[in-house]
């Protein structure tokens, strides 16, 4: 789908890019022509309706004459918009094509494309067997390569370290409480970004298997040596409350503490002004919050952050709201002043808040109605005739 | 089930070690109470609402059971009719607004026209129970007492709509006539053999009142022929305005208390529909058109005490409460002058004073309710407005 959008972008710049074809011409000489192999392409990249139609395969010529095309193509995209060709950057390309073919289509992937071919053709496995038909590798026959391969590395680093455990102790030094790696923050790698790193399917089964070697591994007590090794397969974990950009305190000329910050929940539109050093009092559009909120429920959404924080009664709070039902207001009105809190606590209760779900806006919006039916999901009452 | 008696037995106990502990925070108090009779903070022993000062603000009085019955057949609350029921004693807040009444009622001078008195403020703020404080004042003092607990009331949902007997403009309400003629003579049996009636009245052909005749009787006529209740209503009314003030000093001498609650219903509109489908309007009902005569300060010997209220009242908004916006103009030049008396929110000491005693009453279940951080939950979801607060804390 991507790929065929690209092509289509590329056969409309081509036409104006006819006269700039010359200039290049020499430049693709310079590529150095490599010896047609037939490239087989790795199935996981594939989903099943193409596998039917047989693997696609595409040459290394293929992939570099795309590669030429697509330096060209970009230098003349980069004309066309004229900005300079040298530090025309991807994010660049991506802006001249939205701005060159607006597209209304909801899939995003259905709409026009210019990338770098590596990121448009899946990576495939390189040829695997020589002239005479045997295979380079001596795992070839086991269908899974790459990953008893990878099997034997693992295996072969705890017979290292075993070994390595022998001759301190025959030296007399072993120890079993050295250096530990580090692992907190980090995950394994999962069975998808396994797959794709060794470029073949493997099964549930093997992933376990893996994964219980590379902790048997972790468990030995000479690890550390190995740590280069056993990082490659873990994914530090990024804590999440950091991506949150937390506003610094404002000062009134009073020299009072305040903070606004904006929420919103379904199609209602909160903003708070939070004062410290209040007492206690709320108005809503500027009415007391008791009366903009008869119902009781309302009141405790806007009161659950502050006593999260357990800062009850200890801010001003003006507030704005528009749009949707009482219930949303107040869904808005909550989102909105945890978020003007964040100012006034320390880093640990921002991660803390965060896994409470204050900081996180509630996605869900009203479900369209359907034509043939009476709405979202309901259908119409069934009638015989 | 054993043990469900041994906790619901050890509960009080915990719930007093936890009030001996707030009463021992709260400090300087702590002096003035005596352990032994239980007599805590929150509460006073001056039951005599003619003595009761700024000192008592914020605490609880209880309204002896006796006084209940009398005073108040109809005209309480009825959510404070569900907590005297639960709590089985009848505790009223002494608050500013009505200790303000109260204070104006003993200075007031009751040779001339009465004065009258509106109690304003926002819902749920605690306006009748001010009423009913400054009412429970007037009957420890032996007024006579025209108690209207709710007007609204008679303005709307009014099963019998009939067009008048003697004055086929007007329309009468046999039903609410007669329960209020029931409640009055409840309420002030002892004035109604002591008032004579100063003319005749005439019923039908064959039923009149004549001159002379104890008040008494008049009512009993208004009970018993359910035609006739409103105008006798009506005549009730003029009876007690003529002789109010007491012009005889001595046997028949009386003060007179009008007290009307929801009295902007005299003013608003009706959901009352005559035969031809057309909206009544207030003055054509026979027993509005009686108590608007009342509110008129052309009698003296007497005060009229009035709460207006938003809750009841037809086609207002919810957010009006001041007197211009809820009396209307016309309304508002008929009660011109008056003395308005705002009733506002609870303030802090009153806070705390009603959560001791809900905690003291074991109404505050939620283990959570006791600490600091419950209280403040309770102020926040409250904003320190009585009715709100009892709502949120029976289900606590």
């Amino acid at each position: 789908m991507a790929a065929s959008g690209c092509r289509g972008v590329r056969s409309i710049l081509w036409k104006y890019g006819s006269c700039a074809k010359n200039l290049y011409v020499s430049r693709s000489k310079m590529v150095p022509q490599l010896p047609l192999r037939q490239i087989s392409v790795a199935s996981s990249l594939w989903k099943k309706n193409l596998a039917a139609a047989g693997p696609q395969k595409f040459t290394q010529e293929f992939i570099d004459k795309q590669l030429e095309e697509f330096e060209v193509g970009k230098r003349h995209l980069a004309n066309m918009m004229g900005e300079d060709p040298e530090t025309f950057t991807q994010e660049d390309i991506d802006r001249s094509i939205a701005y060159l073919f607006p597209s209304g289509l909801f899939e995003k992937r259905a709409r026009p494309v210019m990338k770098h071919p590596e990121e448009i053709f899946p990576k495939q496995t390189a040829i695997q067997w020589d002239a005479e038909g045997r295979p380079f590798h001596f795992l070839f026959y086991t269908g899974k390569q790459s990953y008893y391969s990878l099997l034997h590395d693992v295996y072969e680093k705890i017979l290292a370290i075993e070994r390595h455990q022998d001759k301190m102790r025959n030296k007399g030094l072993f120890a079993s409480d050295t250096k530990q790696i580090l692992l907190t923050g980090s995950r394994w790698l999962l069975k998808e970004e396994i797959e794709e790193n060794l470029v073949e399917n493997i099964s549930d089964q093997d992933y376990l298997r893996l994964i219980q070697l590379m902790e048997k591994l972790l468990s030995m007590p000479y690890c550390s040596l190995e740590e280069e090794f056993i990082l490659k397969f873990r994914k530090q974990l990024e804590v999440q409350s950091s991506k949150y950009q937390i506003p610094a305190l404002q000062y009134d000329p009073q020299g009072v503490a305040f903070s606004v910050a904006d929420g919103r929940r379904k199609t209602a539109k909160a903003s708070i002004t939070l004062r410290d050093s209040g007492s206690g009092n709320i108005t809503i559009n500027g009415r007391n919050y008791l009366h903009y909120f008869p119902v009781l429920q309302n009141r405790e959404q806007l009161m659950f952050p502050l006593l999260f924080v357990g800062m009850m009664g200890r801010f001003d709070i003006e507030g704005s709201v528009e749009g949707s039902g009482h219930s949303a207001q107040a869904g808005a009105l909550r989102l909105a002043i945890s978020r003007a809190l964040l100012s006034f606590v320390s880093e640990g209760e921002v991660e803390k808040m965060r896994q409470a779900g204050l900081l996180t806006a509630d996605p869900r919006i009203r479900e369209r109605k359907k034509p043939g039916q009476e709405g979202a999901r309901k259908k119409f009452t069934w009638k015989k005739r | 089930m054993n043990l469900h008696k041994l906790s619901s037995r050890l509960c009080p106990t915990v719930t007093q070690r936890f009030r001996h502990l707030h009463i021992q925070s709260s400090g300087q108090q702590l002096e003035a109470v005596s352990e032994p009779n239980l007599l805590s903070v929150f509460r006073t022993s001056e039951q005599d609402p003619s003595f009761h000062s700024e000192r008592h603000t914020g605490q609880y009085y209880t309204l002896p059971a006796a006084h209940i019955q009398k005073l108040f057949p109809h005209g309480l609350p009825p959510r404070f009719q569900l907590q005297i029921k639960t709590f089985n004693e009848g505790c009223v807040m002494v608050r500013p607004p009505a200790l303000e009444l109260i204070s104006y009622l003993k200075k007031a001078d009751y040779s001339k026209p009465p004065l009258r008195y509106i109690l304003y403020g926002d819902i749920g703020t605690g306006k009748t129970m001010s009423l009913s404080h400054a009412l429970h004042y007037c009957y420890t003092q032996g007024w006579l007492i025209v108690h209207i607990p709710d007007a609204h009331l008679w303005v709307k949902n009014c099963k019998e709509l009939l067009p008048s007997s003697s004055r086929p403009s007007r329309f009468d309400q046999p039903i609410q006539a007669s329960q209020w003629l029931k409640n009055f003579k409840i309420t002030n049996e002892r004035f109604l053999s002591k008032i004579k009636t100063t003319q005749q009245y005439v019923w039908t052909k064959r039923e009149r009142t004549e001159k002379g005749q104890p008040l008494g009787e008049l009512v009993d006529q208004g009970v018993n022929r359910m035609k006739s209740s409103s105008d006798v209503v009506g005549a009730v009314l003029r009876e007690l305005r003529l002789q109010a003030g007491g012009a005889t000093e001595g046997e028949g001498a009386f003060k007179l208390a009008v007290a009307v609650d929801g009295v902007n219903a005299l003013w608003g509109k009706t959901s009352l529909k005559k035969e031809d489908r057309t909206m009544c309007e207030p003055e054509e009902l026979t027993l509005i058109h009686n108590l608007r005569k009342m509110m008129k300060n052309n009698w003296s010997g007497g005060a009229v005490l009035t709460a207006l209220s938003q809750t009841g009242s037809l086609f207002k908004p919810r957010s009006a409460f001041l007197p211009s916006e809820l009396l209307g103009e016309e309304g508002f030049d008929h009660m011109e002058p008056f003395v308005p008396v705002s009733v506002s929110n609870y303030n802090e000491k009153e806070f705390e004073s009603c959560y001791l005693y809900y905690l003291d009453r074991n109404w505050l279940q939620h283990p959570h309710s006791l600490s600091e951080e419950g209280k403040k939950e309770l102020i926040f979801l409250s904003n320190k407005n009585p009715s709100t607060l009892e709502r949120l804390c029976a289900f606590l």
